[in-house]
């Protein structure tokens, strides 16, 4: 790893993409003979686009790319992007301009809209997950999540990574008694005006707002597993959304004339003391932030009475990628019980495991069991269950009319 | 003690950081008449007129005093000496006609304020300096004399108490020289007007200037 | 030779530029094969004019641009005019480490200044603004971009000034202020009407480049500017990346509307600039010497200060942030920790790397360009600049960037060669190429000629001159314009996010990945190193230009 980052750096990047493209042709390997796929990784560089906007996940990727390049010779290379849209887009815009191999990413952190616009117009590589060996470990029978991402079937083109739930944080010196349901954020801004907002959408923690706010107010939300029927099906399903915004847009921060970019922009907000109520999907945020004195000892999560969305997260990999095979190793690695169990730990990232705990060895198990405190107060109960996703159409139409009412 | 007509210079000196340049300098040139200030290159006589005019800044001092028409001018601020100043380089602003240069000095006294007035004191101005028709040309397609003319004649529109030449005619050729050095004379003389002429030139202050004054170096230790 | 270097810079100029303009241009017109897009259509404008808030958009990007330049040039103008001296003095040295902190971090340090948990609040806070928690100020990216406005003036007015400043000695200034007193001019009326006129020509070319810049820059609109909507560039940047290909129609469309409303804001300057001269040549002649009258918009230049001040604590709170491990409101400073740099120095190492490394390949390639530019010609003696060249070169800095990028990152990709770097390295030299010509061309041709006269009458042949000549006595100059490269390659972020298909991430582009929310002090560290590495070059060239073999 050492030696090629330092090519990069002496300037001779130039050079040393021009000299990549042999070792692609290099990359041959048979999907069912593990082997094969282990001997073709060795020495590849595997272009991970995933989501840059927190540092322990960023920590934690470096983590994970060390310890692959010590075990199995395979170079991970996080190219941090602000939206994974950015990603799809180029490999779309590579497909437009012909270039069906050597493309720019090999790996990608995915879920939803942007997984169902890639599968829909054939940009990923697979079914590879029954091909990974530690693929029997995760857990497919518990978790709703696993095998169908936002209502898509994943049909083995990517593998779950980690698992997230909607979750409210706030600073229990300044609020002592948070609204326990959606619809109660309405009263509340009422009488606390200013001090309440969502992210922009289409920042996925704010479309995430809109649609816990969807599935909450909407009359029937089991129609939301099928794309809307038509602009009136939608119209009518999102009316009571558009109706509680309505009415709480001009009590938001700044009115409602403007919006946190991110998620992490809300919660640094709600650390400064600018907000009362941050969004999170990510259990561990909590403990993290107040570990490094992003948040006040004081502060809390909660779940909305009648559950929050939750969903998974995955890894695929473009058709065209050109280090497929240290794509591979790179999944096999992140969804084996080592490296969940270190996602897991809330003092590094705190992401709830994909793994079924009764698949693993005992020692296996004892690292997930002598993790600190995991996250447990925030997973899924009786009075607060992990609902499903929307189906994906239902985002971009959420998305298009919030930015034609609330956006410009 | 006060100047009287003219232009009078008392004990007159400059000091660069405390240090004088050249001994005091006391003279007084009746209207119409020359006086030439002569030295070598460096002794500070072209401070000495940037001084009179109020322009001289920066590390520079001026002591002893200055009158013309009686008025004593180093309290003034510059705008309000009503000093002519014409270097050797004639500094016609490039972005603007020959007859606009002319009109960047016409005062805009009383009864020079309409715009016929205006223009009618402009081509006056251009015939006396024989540049009839001249006004609408750009100043870079005249020639080194014609420029100088239309400066002197810039300088003569804002209607100056006294005139300051400061080596006004070294960039002449010596033909056009000689004939400039009259025309300075003739319009001093119709004028009424003082005049300063500093130069390093002897043939020039020969030929312009009744009174000669050489500025001495004063004695430094460096 | 002459021909020949000249064909190299037009084609590495213009093509890029013109052949993303091509690649935009089509797909404007429905016109997209690979997209399905086969015949001519007026469907992506329809799409276009149908979106919500697509002109307030326009508008936005098209007033924070004009006003922010207007404003920077008054600005300039007024300290020129009515200044003290010792203030333009004092900021001549300034400027020019001034100039080279990037448009990027500025932004970044000035949302640490002056958003409502900001440094300034923080100050009065809670003492004597009564302010427990951070108040309810909709600025910085308030609705009318007045941030956006404070920024771009912040970043754009050290550079009109500087280069007004380096034009200002071809002017005669002092001569012609004397002249003009001597006349009976009020200083600051002789000022505005013997040296403004000439000045504002010599500064066309900056003031179009800050302009077009302003009008449809990314960088500051992203993080300065308001997002209900955004500036149309921001809007055209999110239809160009919508996983939804079938938005690059209407991105195209609209990045075409951006360069329409780019060349009408470049067209009504100069208009404006035209009415302007002939208005000034009407006031030159009317004879008024101005008593003082226009002392008050001339007393705009008090306001110089504190805005450089601002630029300074913009550095200073990025520091800061740096070494914070924590720093809640309303505390006037952190609990200091090393952490950051600690947890982050290797992978901020290696972005510095990056950015260096293309920006000293830039700059090396710009300089061997531009040097056998001005050699070329040297034959030719006092022939100005070949009439295409400066076009050329002005083409990368007028035509906006979100214009004809994503078109020449597509025409990257249709080459088929797979070397992200390479046309990274490119994308940067569209714009350090410029930058370095234009500083090292002016006091390349005040280079006295008899110099080499005399080597060449001594025997040397024409490299010798060059090496043991014309280079020592470019010194200074050469420096300043490696350093000047170097600014500018750190600056930029489009190019690099565009080109490099995300997988060449500098120091630029990582800093506005982390703006959307990242860590502060994570985003405060590679800020603060995106401005101090020009910075510290900027500094270098100054000091090494001054220093001379034998004294004086």
């Amino acid at each position: 790893m050492r030696l090629s980052r330092r090519q990069i750096l002496a300037g001779s990047a130039g050079l040393a993409a021009l000299a990549m493209a042999p070792q692609a042709r290099a990359d041959a390997f048979d999907l069912s003979d593990w082997d094969s796929v282990a001997a073709a990784a060795r020495g590849q560089q595997v272009y991970f686009n995933a989501w840059g906007g927190d540092r322990r996940i960023n920590d934690y990727i470096a983590w994970a790319g060390q310890t692959l390049m010590e075990r199995h010779g395979v170079e991970l290379i996080q190219v941090k992007i602000s939206d994974v849209a950015d990603a799809v887009t180029r490999v779309l815009a590579e497909r437009t301009a012909g270039q069906d191999s050597d493309g720019a990413i090999d790996l990608i952190w995915i879920n939803g809209e942007n997984f169902a616009a890639m599968k829909a117009n054939d940009l990923l590589f697979g079914p590879f997950t029954s091909a990974l060996p530690n693929w029997r470990l995760v857990d497919l029978v518990d978790n709703p999540t696993a095998l169908v991402d936002f209502t898509i079937p994943t049909d083995g083109l990517e593998a779950p990574w980690g698992r997230a739930q909607f979750n409210i944080l706030y600073d229990s010196d300044q609020v002592s008694a948070p609204p326990p349901r959606f619809a109660g954020f309405l009263d509340w801004a009422k009488e606390h005006p200013r001090r309440l907002t969502y992210p922009r959408p289409p920042d996925f923690m704010g479309t995430t707002f809109l649609k816990q706010g969807l599935i909450t107010l909407t009359p029937d939300p089991s129609i939301l597993e099928k794309p809307p029927a038509d602009q009136a099906a939608f119209d009518a399903a999102a009316a009571p959304l558009w109706d509680f915004l309505d009415q709480l847009t001009p009590l938001l921060w700044r009115g409602g004339s403007s919006y946190p970019t991110s998620g992490p922009a809300q919660q640094q907000m709600l650390a400064d003391g600018e907000l009362d109520f941050a969004f999170s999907f990510n259990p561990g945020d909590l403990q993290s932030g107040i570990a490094t004195g992003l948040f006040p000892a004081s502060t809390e999560s909660y779940l909305f009475d009648g559950g929050t969305l939750g969903n998974s997260h995955f890894l695929a990999i473009p058709y065209n990628a050109r280090a497929k095979a240290g794509a591979l190793v790179a999944i096999n690695f992140l969804i084996s019980s080592e490296a969940q169990a270190r996602k897991a730990d809330p003092q590094l990232w705190g992401d709830p495991t994909i793994l079924a705990l009764a698949a693993l060895t005992p020692a296996e198990r004892a690292r997930f069991e002598s993790l600190a405190s995991p996250p447990q107060p925030l997973t899924p109960g009786a009075s607060a269950p992990s609902l499903p996703e929307p189906h994906p159409a239902w985002t971009s139409a959420l998305e298009a009319a919030w930015t034609s009412r609330y956006g410009r | 003690m006060t100047g009287g007509e003219g232009l009078r210079l008392e004990a007159l000196s400059l000091a660069l950081r405390g240090e004088p340049l050249f001994a005091p300098v006391t003279l007084t040139v009746p209207p119409g008449r020359v006086a030439a200030i002569v030295g070598p290159s460096g002794c500070g006589k072209s401070s000495l007129l940037l001084a009179l005019c109020g322009l001289l800044s920066g590390p520079f001092t001026v002591s002893g005093e200055a009158w013309i028409e009686s008025i004593p001018l180093l309290q003034l601020p510059p705008e309000r000496r009503k000093l002519g100043l014409i270097f050797q380089d004639p500094l016609l602003l490039p972005h603007l006609s020959v007859a606009e240069n002319l009109a960047f000095g016409l005062s805009a006294a009383a009864g020079r304020r309409g715009k016929g007035e205006r223009a009618a004191a402009i081509e006056e101005a251009l015939a006396q300096i024989r540049l009839p028709g001249y006004g609408k040309r750009d100043p870079a397609t005249l020639s080194g004399g014609q420029r100088a003319r239309v400066a002197l004649m810039r300088s003569l529109l804002a209607e100056p108490r006294a005139l300051l030449l400061d080596e006004a005619f070294a960039s002449l050729d010596a033909g056009l020289r000689q004939e400039m050095r009259s025309f300075v004379a003739a319009i001093l003389r119709e004028r009424g007007l003082p005049a300063l002429l500093v130069t390093h030139d002897q043939a020039d202050a020969e030929a312009l200037a009744e009174q000669q004054v050489e500025l001495a170096f004063v004695q430094q230790n460096t | 030779m002459g021909g020949a270097v000249g064909a190299v810079v037009v084609l590495l100029l213009g093509a890029p530029v013109l052949l993303g303009l091509v690649g935009v241009v089509l797909p404007a017109f429905g016109y997209l094969p690979a997209l399905g897009g086969e015949s001519l259509t007026l469907d992506p404008w329809r799409q276009l004019f149908a979106e919500p808030g697509l002109w307030t958009a326009a508008l936005l990007g098209l007033s924070s641009g004009l006003l922010a330049t207007l404003l920077s040039l008054c600005l300039v103008i007024a300290l020129l005019a009515a200044g003290p001296l010792w203030l333009r003095r004092g900021l001549q040295a300034l400027l020019a480490p001034l100039v080279a902190v990037p448009h990027i971090a500025l932004a970044v340090g000035l949302t640490f200044l002056i958003m409502p948990s900001g440094w300034l609040v923080r100050f009065v806070s809670p003492w004597p603004s009564g302010w427990e928690r951070p108040p309810d100020l909709a600025f910085p990216q308030d609705d009318l971009g007045l941030s956006l406005i404070l920024g771009l003036v912040a970043k754009e007015t050290p550079f009109l000034l500087l280069m007004a400043l380096a034009a200002l000695p071809r002017l005669d200034e002092e001569w012609r202020l004397a002249m003009a007193r001597s006349l009976g001019y009020h200083p600051v009326t002789a000022w505005l009407k013997t040296v403004l006129p000439d000045l504002l020509r010599a500064l066309r070319l900056p003031l179009a480049a800050v302009l077009s810049y302003g009008v449809a820059n990314v960088e500051m609109a992203v993080i300065l500017g308001p997002n209900t909507p955004p500036t149309l560039a921001i809007l055209i940047l999110d239809w160009f990346r919508d996983p939804d290909l079938a938005q690059r129609f209407l991105g195209s469309a609209a990045a075409l509307l951006q360069l329409g409303i780019v060349l009408f804001a470049l067209a009504l300057t100069w208009g404006l600039a035209l009415g302007l001269g002939r208005l000034a040549r009407r006031l030159a002649a009317d004879g008024r010497r101005g008593q003082g009258r226009l002392l008050l918009p001339a007393g705009l230049w008090l306001a110089l200060p504190p805005l450089l001040a601002l630029t300074l604590l913009a550095l200073l709170v990025l520091f800061v942030w740096s070494f914070a491990a924590r720093w809640r409101f309303p505390d006037l400073l952190p609990v200091w920790s090393l952490e950051t740099w600690q947890r982050q120095g290797e992978s901020v190492a290696l972005l510095t790397g990056q950015s260096l490394a293309l920006a000293l390949c830039s700059t090396a390639i710009a300089l061997l360009l531009a040097f056998a530019l001005l050699e070329s010609r040297r034959p030719a003696r006092q022939r100005a600049a070949e009439p295409w060249l400066l076009p050329v070169l002005a083409l990368p800095l007028l035509v906006p960037q979100i214009a004809f990028l994503f078109g020449a990152a597509v025409a990257a990709l249709q080459s088929g060669i797979a070397a992200p770097w390479f046309f990274v390295l490119w994308g940067h030299l569209l714009f350090v190429l410029p930058y370095v010509y234009l500083t090292l061309a002016g006091p390349h041709r005040g280079l006295d000629r008899r110099y080499h006269q005399q080597a060449i009458s001594l025997g040397k042949g024409p490299w010798r001159v060059f090496f043991t000549v014309t280079l020592p006595l470019l010194r200074a100059p050469l420096l300043t314009a490696a350093a000047v490269g170097l600014a500018v390659s750190f600056a930029l972020y489009l190019p690099t996010v565009l080109l490099g298909g995300g997988r060449v991430v500098t120091l630029a582009s990582e800093a506005v990945a982390l703006s959307g929310g990242g860590d502060r002090r994570l985003l405060a560290v590679t800020a603060l190193l995106q401005a101090l590495v020009p910075l510290l070059a900027i500094a270098l060239a100054i000091r090494l230009g001054r220093k001379r073999r034998f004294l004086p």
